[in-house]
């Protein structure tokens, strides 16, 4: 994305002046006219490992856009401290620190495009897809899914679902109860579902079967796009501990794999309610659970 | 029951936990009669297999007795006698299929732990890692099997324990080794390692039809097993092997070389071995792949490196020039033991090998951590322990 690509350019001006504060904070204290002061030094070095921090943020994240704001929040910083250092100077030194308080604002018009930018980025529900193959037909698979009172077996954060008709059935999952419907279906094939509208829940998805090459059972491809409480920051916290929904998908496609081609998910004594993105994280001791009866 | 546990690294204990439950329709339950302590063990024993945890119980390597059999187990019941295989494998999934059992698609509920570290996920092992499963090992007085119609195989006849219980791992890995060999008539194999696996690895190249066997190791006591199975052996603290082999081999190095020793290898050359043990202490490398670098080096143009011993993460300075520029073939993988485990019974059965031969010492499972000790430390000619529940 552009925004992105502009980013990554404010990265490297960050990467190179917190270097320069580093390395030489004499030298931007002398240019910025505050040589004269006796904590400048080491003030310079501190905002000099703060752009680094920008520098990390912006160089090293995929979407480095929606950082731009944190420049904007250092931009305000130096510009204070600026702004207060030339009131109090005069002479050269106070030319020399209003020069260093143009650049400054000069960067911050940029920081604020680019951040501003980002924001405008379209915030739609987040989307996630993985795939699988089965080694099983494919009008096998299809019908264990398209028997969508199948799907909490597998899909672990799926409390029940419930047909209510041919295309029309009723989802429970933490707490939430919401209506969904069969938008698009070829038997077989395909199968699109999304919440239904004024049921208060955004989510839905779309999996397709097709036959392995060579015969190789089937291969599972899905989407799933749900609504995240919290937006972009729930998301983020949800990684965190654990609920990663990239893994979440692939562990629910590897519950359903499990199912049918062996008949039911396998437990172990580390992970006893069987592949489960948050229990990888937080394992048992490999001991057996409780006692015998 | 009681069971053996890591508690940190270079501790175990023996301990009292619950018995084991049926968790899956397609599980047995087995009464331990003899486990063994594996080679590989000792690599979660020193802390180097990441996602071990406190607690878990230790042990691939295991056969007993059916006590137990979930509803779905049709061709095993109580009273069965049966060895397990320490990969669990389902017998449905594609992998399955081609016989590639340690790549199991269904068998570790913690994929996604492995996938992290390795790309896709292999089959679950137990008592091996939560990363490769999170099961509950062997060494313990019961042991819950899962795919129980799939891996045990069961022991029809009088044959005592020291005679079948390696068909676990030791005796079909060490065969494994040898069939990637690829093994042809006037071929001589090298083979790393004079433990349980390179001994049975040693045995099993003369039983797929090898020339000659050159076996490298630096206890003595391991490498007169070896010179009784037939083969020549190195000491590799006294000799410069690339040197020794070259002129053993007519110039051309073997035709096919073996690494039965894993992750934590050793040098004779004390700078090159604080090398890589600084950055493996240090976690910048996970792996001291000396025998592998040797095997490499010294493998004759065109040949097979069959690598058997046990790798966890990554390795430096790998001379991928050498394999590449000399067409060498890099073989491996975690033993697909239920493919050999019929055909090795029938071995074992007209005597063709006994793999009995690695035994050093057996011992009350009470006794396992001093067991591991002594097997860490090579103490009294230690080469294997069987432990009895």
């Amino acid at each position: 994305m552009h925004t992105d690509k502009y980013a990554r350019a404010l990265g490297w001006v960050s990467l190179a002046l917190g270097a320069a504060q580093l390395t030489m904070p004499r030298t931007i204290t002398r240019l910025s006219g505050l040589d004269d002061a006796p904590a400048a030094a080491t003030i310079t070095r501190l905002v000099g490992g703060r752009e680094l921090l920008h520098a990390a943020m912006l160089l090293g994240g995929r979407s480095p856009a929606q950082w731009a704001w944190t420049r904007v929040a250092g931009d305000t910083m130096d510009l204070a401290l600026l702004g207060g250092a030339m009131r109090n100077r005069e002479g050269a030194r106070r030319r020399r620190a209003g020069a260093a308080l143009a650049v400054v604002s000069a960067l911050t018009a940029l920081d604020t495009v680019c951040a501003a930018g980002a924001r405008r980025r379209p915030q739609g529900p987040a989307e996630v897809r993985a795939s699988i193959t089965v080694n099983r037909p494919r009008d096998e698979v299809y019908r264990f899914w398209r028997d969508l009172e199948n799907l909490p077996a597998f899909m672990i954060h799926l409390e029940s679902v419930r047909e209510l008709d041919e295309r029309r059935s009723r989802w429970q999952a933490k707490g939430l109860v919401w209506e969904a419907e069969i938008t698009d279906e070829r038997a077989g094939e395909h199968l699109v579902w999304g919440s239904a509208r004024g049921s208060g829940v955004e989510a839905g998805g779309a999996v397709t079967f097709t036959d392995g090459p060579g015969g190789r059972g089937t291969v599972v491809d899905v989407v799933l796009r749900f609504g995240m409480p919290g937006g972009v920051l729930g998301a983020a916290v949800a990684r965190l501990i654990g609920e990663h929904p990239e893994q979440q998908i692939r562990d629910d496609l590897r519950r359903f794999k499990q199912i049918m081609e062996t008949g039911e998910v396998l437990r172990s004594e580390g992970s006893p309610e069987g592949t489960y993105a948050v229990r990888q994280r937080g394992q048992r001791p490999a001991q057996p659970v409780g006692g015998r009866p | 029951m009681k069971a053996n546990c890591f508690a940190g690294r270079n501790t175990v204990e023996v301990r009292d936990v619950p018995d084991p439950r049926i968790l899956n329709a397609r599980d047995a339950i087995v009464r331990v009669s003899s486990t063994a302590i594996c080679g590989s063990d000792l690599h979660l024993l020193d802390g180097y297999i990441p996602t071990v945890k406190r607690g878990d119980i230790l042990g691939h390597e295991f056969m007993g007795e059916v006590v137990e059999v979930g509803p779905a187990v049709t061709k095993l019941k109580a009273g069965d006698r049966v060895v397990v295989p320490f990969p669990i494998a389902c017998g449905a999934c594609f992998a399955c299929e081609a016989d590639l059992y340690s790549l199991c698609e269904n068998s570790n509920p913690n994929a996604g732990m492995a996938e992290k570290l390795m790309g896709h996920s292999p089959a679950g092992i137990f008592g091996y890692s939560h990363m490769l499963g999170g099961f509950a090992g062997g060494q313990a007085e019961y042991a819950r099997v899962p795919f129980a119609d799939v891996g045990p195989i069961k022991i029809e006849d009088d044959l005592p324990d020291e005679k079948v219980l390696f068909l676990s791992d030791v005796l079909p890995t060490g065969f494994m080794g040898a069939d990637m060999c690829d093994i042809k008539p006037g071929d001589t194999i090298a083979v790393w390692g004079a433990g349980a696996v390179g001994l049975l690895a040693v045995a099993s190249a003369f039983l797929l039809g090898a020339e000659r066997v050159i076996c490298v190791d630096r206890y003595g006591y391991r490498l007169r097993k070896a010179q009784g199975l037939g083969a020549e052996v190195l000491d590799y603290s006294q000799a410069d092997v690339l040197d020794a082999l070259r002129d053993m081999t007519g110039g051309r190095g073997p035709d096919a070389c073996v690494d039965a020793v894993g992750m934590e290898a050793h040098h004779p050359t004390p700078a090159m071995y604080a090398y890589d043990r600084a950055k493996q202490a240090t976690r910048l490398e996970t792996d001291r792949p000396y025998a592998l670098r040797e095997a490499i080096m010294a493998c004759r143009n065109g040949g097979v490196v069959s690598v058997i011993g046990v790798y966890g993460g990554m390795v430096d300075k790998f001379p991928m020039g050498s394999v590449m520029n000399r067409s060498l073939t890099i073989r491996t993988g975690q033993c697909h033991v239920q493919r050999y485990l019929e055909p090795l019974l029938g071995r074992i059965r007209e005597g063709a090998i006994d793999p009995s031969l690695v035994v050093s010492h057996t011992l009350p499972l009470a006794d396992a951590p001093r067991a591991f000790e002594m097997f860490k430390h090579k103490q009294d000619e230690c080469t294997k322990v069987v432990l009895k529940p």
